[in-house]
């Protein structure tokens, strides 16, 4: 019985894991690129769920959610990368913090404004609900599982964008000198909007594929931003492969606290008061384990010295 | 305009103002100014971090709701007549605001040493994102945490005291809070001019030559994070008592990013850039907020003015020629 729990919350961990490397992918690839820490990348993500909601309630199909998750947000991503975005690669940071908090004012009332205060459903699609059998007789969602197989073809598709592709060679080298591809004859102001609006696409994506399992509502991006912040603090900013596991590291950790610490407290406190501890614990276990990684490795895991 | 001109302006406005409700009987206005130089205090505290020390946080709603939950505890276990701690030894929950401020300075000092010293072992974008995230940790430490309110958070029934004063008086509580921004502020303009303020500036602008003179930046900027967050938690503890009522959203990052639009919208480093950003704020909360539902759009659209075109804020565009002098 423990056995089977333990396999579920670990596929539990994993979806989420999946969910944040979409987010955190985009911001640390932004940041690598063009040294921006981008608040808004939360908007984004409620952008493409919003997108996703009401696509869903006029066609009634699900892949055409999906396709208009991706659409708005890197549609959206595009456009304030050439209104706002682009006049702040040369700014302090604290500049960059303001503005994109102000995008977040900006984009959190325009969507209650559309859309209204109350929360959007957005349904699972009959051939993707209920459960499926695993192997050893695991009974679990057919959805999450789509989840999280559909997160890792993504992020293997990004891994190969990036390692094998000419786009992904440019981005690279925008990590590693932005003057001098410039300098090689790469027009870098479009492939700045472009891997914004990738990175955009990426956490619409994440926010539709979500929303379908929680509700669809305004200011439902910045707490996934904010782990996703955590994410990349773990994982090293800039490093596409420190995200991937930070995301899975943090999924893991969140959900596996959640569940079992209150349990593991029970072992030798009184059950009341070991839920109360166990679950306070475990609301801050991700960023006890952040605060872990920065005493023993202040640039991150995969972080460049 | 010179910028002590421009200070003495603002906090006589703010004072006149506060007084000129209570002339003709407006309470609701002399609660707002309370508001103002409540919100200007906490912004007062951010601005040593982020304007001398060049150490960007977003984390500062941590202190502010540190400060806030430490009057919340202390008061709801005096009304209640229950003991905080009854072993090893008794503590007493108690209704005196100079007891909360040292409790709510002592709280969130403590907090902002742990959290500085974890956090500033990195810099730049970094620093933002550990700062963001130690504050959405204690948000949620606050929700999960049952004993005082959780989510719903904590209400006090009656405001706490002060010795000699009636603080359920509008305009008596204006002038405690009021006093207090001034006191603060009195120190903070000595302290940016002393020996420490001016190695805290030098540790921004050239941590290198800091360190080549034998000091350290680390515990220069962590020294000046425990004071900023020190006086975040006191402006905390106020708002608590101007609200009577403490809840998990005064950890929200929204806090956070609010406090550092008092300081934006006022001017960076400047000394009472946080008082001209908050009353500019409560402005326009009170108007926009009155013409439409949804007027963060247009705070957000004024914000990103200010960033993107007017950059030194609201003091900064007044006394510009000033500044191009330094």
């Amino acid at each position: 019985m423990s056995s089977l729990l333990l396999f579920e919350q670990v596929l539990n961990g994993l979806q989420l894991g999946v969910m944040l490397f979409l987010m955190a992918a985009g911001l640390t690839l932004i940041f690598g690129v063009m040294g921006l820490i981008n608040l808004a990348h939360g908007s984004l993500y409620m952008v493409g769920a919003f997108a996703a909601a009401a696509v869903a309630a006029a066609t009634g199909s699900f892949l055409l959610a999906l396709a208009a998750s991706l659409a708005a947000a890197a549609a959206a991503g595009a456009v304030i990368e050439l209104g706002v975005i682009r006049r702040l690669y040369d700014r302090d940071h604290l500049d960059q913090v303001l503005a994109t908090f102000a995008l977040i004012l900006i984009f959190s009332e325009g969507t209650r404004w559309i859309f209204g205060s109350f929360p959007l459903f957005l349904d699972v699609p009959d051939y993707l609900s209920g459960p499926v059998t695993l192997p050893g007789g695991i009974q679990y969602p057919l959805y999450r599982l789509v989840i999280i197989l559909a997160g890792l073809v993504v992020a293997a598709g990004l891994f190969l964008l990036i390692g094998r592709t000419r786009i992904g060679i440019q981005i690279r080298a925008g990590e590693a000198d932005r003057e001098m591809i410039a300098a090689l004859g790469i027009d870098i102001t479009r492939l700045y909007t472009l891997v914004f609006a990738l990175g955009a696409a990426l956490a619409g994506l994440a926010g539709a594929l979500v929303g379908a399992i929680q509700s669809v509502q305004v200011g439902m991006g910045e707490p996934v931003l904010i782990l996703a912040f955590v994410v990349i603090v773990i994982g090293g900013i800039g490093s596409v492969k420190g995200a991937f596991i930070g995301a899975l590291l943090v999924g893991l950790t969140d959900t596996l606290g959640r569940s079992f610490l209150p349990g593991l407290f029970g072992l030798f406190m009184e059950p009341a008061a070991a839920t109360t501890v166990g679950s306070a614990l475990a609301s801050m276990a991700i960023y006890i384990l952040m605060a872990g990684v920065l005493l023993f490795r202040p640039r991150g895991l995969f972080g460049v010295a | 305009m010179r910028e002590r001109h421009i200070n003495a302006i603002l906090l006589g406005g703010l004072l006149l103002t506060a007084l000129a409700a209570w002339g003709l009987d407006q309470p609701f206005t002399i609660t707002l100014a309370t508001k103002v130089a409540i919100l200007a205090l906490a912004g007062v505290g951010l601005n040593i971090t982020l304007g001398l020390g060049g150490m960007i946080s977003l984390g500062h709603a941590a202190f502010f709701g540190i400060g806030g939950y430490a009057m919340g505890i202390l008061a709801s276990h005096a009304q209640s007549y229950t003991p905080l701690m009854e072993a090893p030894f008794l503590i007493e929950g108690t209704k005196s605001m100079p007891v909360i401020w040292l409790v709510a300075v002592a709280a969130s000092a403590l907090a902002a040493l742990v959290i500085g010293a974890l956090s500033l072992r990195t810099t730049g974008a970094y620093f933002i994102m550990v700062t963001l995230a130690f504050g959405q940790m204690l948000y949620y430490f606050a929700i999960s945490w049952p004993a005082y309110g959780g989510e719903d958070g904590l209400s006090i029934y009656v405001r706490n005291g002060f010795p000699g004063l009636n603080t359920l008086d509008p305009i008596q509580f204006f002038g405690l809070c009021f006093v207090l921004l001034c006191l603060v502020l009195l120190f903070v303009a000595r302290f940016s001019r002393a020996p420490f303020g001016l190695a805290l500036t030098a540790a921004r602008q050239v941590p290198a030559r800091v360190e080549a003179v034998g000091l350290s930046p680390y515990r220069l900027q962590l020294a000046a994070f425990v004071l900023s967050g020190a006086i975040t938690g006191l402006a905390g503890a106020l708002f608590a008592d101007l609200n009577r009522f403490v809840s998990p959203a005064m950890f929200s990052w929204q806090t956070s990013g609010e406090i550092m639009v008092f300081v934006i919208l006022g001017g960076v480093a400047r000394l009472c850039g946080p008082v001209a950003g908050a009353a500019l704020f409560i402005l326009l909360e009170h108007w926009l907020g009155a013409l439409s539902e949804f007027w963060h759009i247009y705070l957000g659209a004024l914000l990103l003015i200010v960033v993107l075109f007017a950059r030194g804020g609201l003091i900064g565009q007044i006394a510009a020629k000033e500044a191009a002098h330094d």
